[in-house]
């Protein structure tokens, strides 16, 4: 007889609290979290420490909450998984240690997830994956395509080489003086221009499917910059709307490519940038033309959260893996396959 | 009754257990080992040979800071996270007033410090006597603390790993009144810290917060901009 396993998953990498819990990795049970974003929207970014503050103070809420919503005591979870890295040292320990202390206090088997594959095993919350598989996680952290042959397999085909596309939106967004966080911002403005920029598209050498966003970036800078010195005024619409056709375009052909190559069934995207309606509306539109399955979780879903981690730690669960009390959180955690 | 005592709130990370009055386990070490990856195995490892199971314990206490920031969080996300999941009481204790108990029944004041860079420390000031505070815990240019305590004239033993650091400053502004622990009484003891939890009163769980005694950086540089503006 096959027992329902319920996972508690905890994640704190950046500079939301998190905690949910998923039974059987596919339904979601109950998922909290507790967002830090106004408390950084001054700085105009995450500060770490200030980050590690709140999620010291709202780590037993978010867990109790969690376990409250969910209708469930300690001695029901089969295992409590934490989001091990990457992502900011000192965020990454308090869910680390707080998992880990749990999972002493009850005697459960403890397990460190990656940040990435959490983003990823999202998806299986709204429909189960097909393999093989192509994942493309965007986010403020990451751009990244991988590659998956079954469960717990991952292959990083392509990543980027020096900004996440999620850090490049959101310094674009600040040199045209929009507020934290700044994607959907540059998202909403892009819909409002006739008259796109024509900035560059970084392809990289042929063949590759990494990425880079730095130069675009600066060319959005040299471009204000050039604008500023001849004393034009810029429409901020037409630069949000250039930036991000030359990111989309980028994006969607080299996912388009890998998923050609490999051959895939399933296409997924994931992480907060999957959320951007440009990029989405033109993932879907090349892949319906193709015939590949895509998905893209619901935003609350592709934005951090613990269900993804409590999701991928069940696959971990199932295939034996256990963690132990030296566990820490691994900002620079490479991501290794489980298989 | 069991206490479990955790202290991470400078490099050196001790532990302990006490059943009623009695200490029957303490475990102290000074390695400069990253507590994250530390604290949790030596805790497990502490209560197996010591035969306590976590659903024994009655009662955390923690060492709640001022002191290294991420070592501070470490302990106390253990600690909060074992009192509220065994839904036992948590006694938070200033990390400095654990210090000072290494010197209690000095004759004079109880100068605890744990050195904060650039010439300053989190620093504290207690009585020998009753280890009641004299000064309240605080980040401060050592100096200028030191010529607060100065003009108590009284003799002041100054404890903790990071005397030496400002050794110097102390014996130019103190005089014959400075008085230093000697090595084995440098270190903090979850021992003292959990007698100090036991005169101590529990704190809610949830609300049981670092005491930095500093703002972030970051806020600070804000305060400044912003006064600069207004
Ligand atoms: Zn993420």
């Amino acid at each position: 007889m096959n027992e329902d396993i319920y996972i508690l998953g905890i994640e704190t990498s950046c500079d939301e609290t998190a905690a949910s819990i998923v039974k059987n990795g596919t339904e979601i049970i109950s998922n909290i979290v507790a967002s830090q974003i106004e408390s950084h929207k001054r700085f105009g970014g995450v500060v770490p420490e200030i980050a590690s503050r709140h999620h010291v103070e709202q780590i037993t809420l978010v867990i109790e909450e969690a376990l409250e919503k969910a209708d469930l005591i300690p001695a029901q979870l089969s295992a409590v998984a934490v989001t091990e890295g990457p992502g900011l040292v000192g965020a990454l320990l308090i869910g680390v240690n707080a998992a880990k202390a749990f999972a002493f206090a009850h005697q459960l088997p403890i397990l460190g997830v990656h940040h990435i594959a959490g983003h990823i095993y999202a998806n299986r919350l709204e429909q189960e994956m097909e393999f093989p598989l192509l994942a493309l996680v965007i986010s403020g952290g990451h751009t990244e395509l991988i590659y998956m042959k079954e469960h717990g397999h991952f292959e990083v085909i392509g990543e980027t080489r020096d900004d996440a596309a999620g850090e490049a939106y959101d310094k674009v967004a600040r040199t045209l003086n929009l507020p934290y966080p700044g994607g959907p911002h540059i998202d909403r403005l892009a819909h409002e221009s006739s008259n796109p920029v024509d900035f560059p598209r970084v392809w990289l050498e042929e063949g590759t499917y990494d990425f880079s966003f730095s130069g675009l970036k600066s060319s959005v800078l040299n471009y204000m910059h050039n604008a500023a010195q001849r004393g034009e005024s810029v429409a901020p619409e037409d630069v949000a709307a250039g930036f991000q056709n030359s990111v989309v375009e980028v994006v969607t052909s080299k996912t388009l490519r890998a998923a050609d190559q490999y051959n895939v069934r399933q296409v997924i995207a994931a992480g907060g940038v999957a959320a951007n309606k440009g990029l989405r509306a033109s993932l879907e539109k090349e892949f319906a033309a193709k015939g590949i399955p895509f998905f893209i979780p619901p935003l609350s879903l592709c934005t951090d959260n613990a269900a993804m981690i409590a999701a991928a730690g069940t696959v971990m669960f199932e295939k034996g893996i256990r963690g132990n009390m030296a566990m820490n959180g691994r900002p620079g955690m490479e991501m290794d396959s489980w298989v | 009754m069991i206490y479990l005592g955790i202290d991470t709130s400078n490099s050196p990370l001790s532990i302990a257990l006490a059943k009623d009055d009695t200490i029957i386990i303490e475990e102290t070490s000074n390695l400069k080992i990253n507590h994250s990856l530390t604290a949790m195995p030596a805790i497990e490892e502490m209560m197996r040979k010591a035969k306590v199971t976590p659903a024994q314990l009655t009662h955390i206490a923690v060492a709640q800071g001022p002191g290294s920031y991420t070592g501070v969080r470490i302990g106390l996300t253990i600690a909060k996270t074992l009192a509220w999941s065994l839904k036992i009481p948590l006694h938070p204790v200033s990390s400095l007033k654990v210090l000072a108990a290494n010197g209690q029944y000095f004759d004079g004041i109880i100068c605890p410090l744990m050195d904060a860079r650039r010439g300053t420390a989190f620093i504290g000031a207690y009585n020998g006597k009753d280890l009641e505070p004299v000064i309240a815990d605080q980040h401060s240019e050592v100096k200028e603390f030191l010529t607060q305590l100065k003009e108590l004239g009284q003799p002041v033993l100054f404890v903790g790993i990071d005397v030496e650091i400002h050794g110097e400053v102390i014996r130019e502004v103190m005089e014959d009144l400075a008085f230093f622990a000697d090595p084995q009484h440098r270190l903090p003891r979850a021992s003292n810290l959990i007698m100090l939890a036991q005169q101590s009163d529990e704190q809610d769980v949830h609300h049981a917060v670092p005491d930095y005694r500093r703002i972030t950086e970051a806020e600070a540089n804000y305060i400044k901009v912003q006064g600069g503006e207004g």
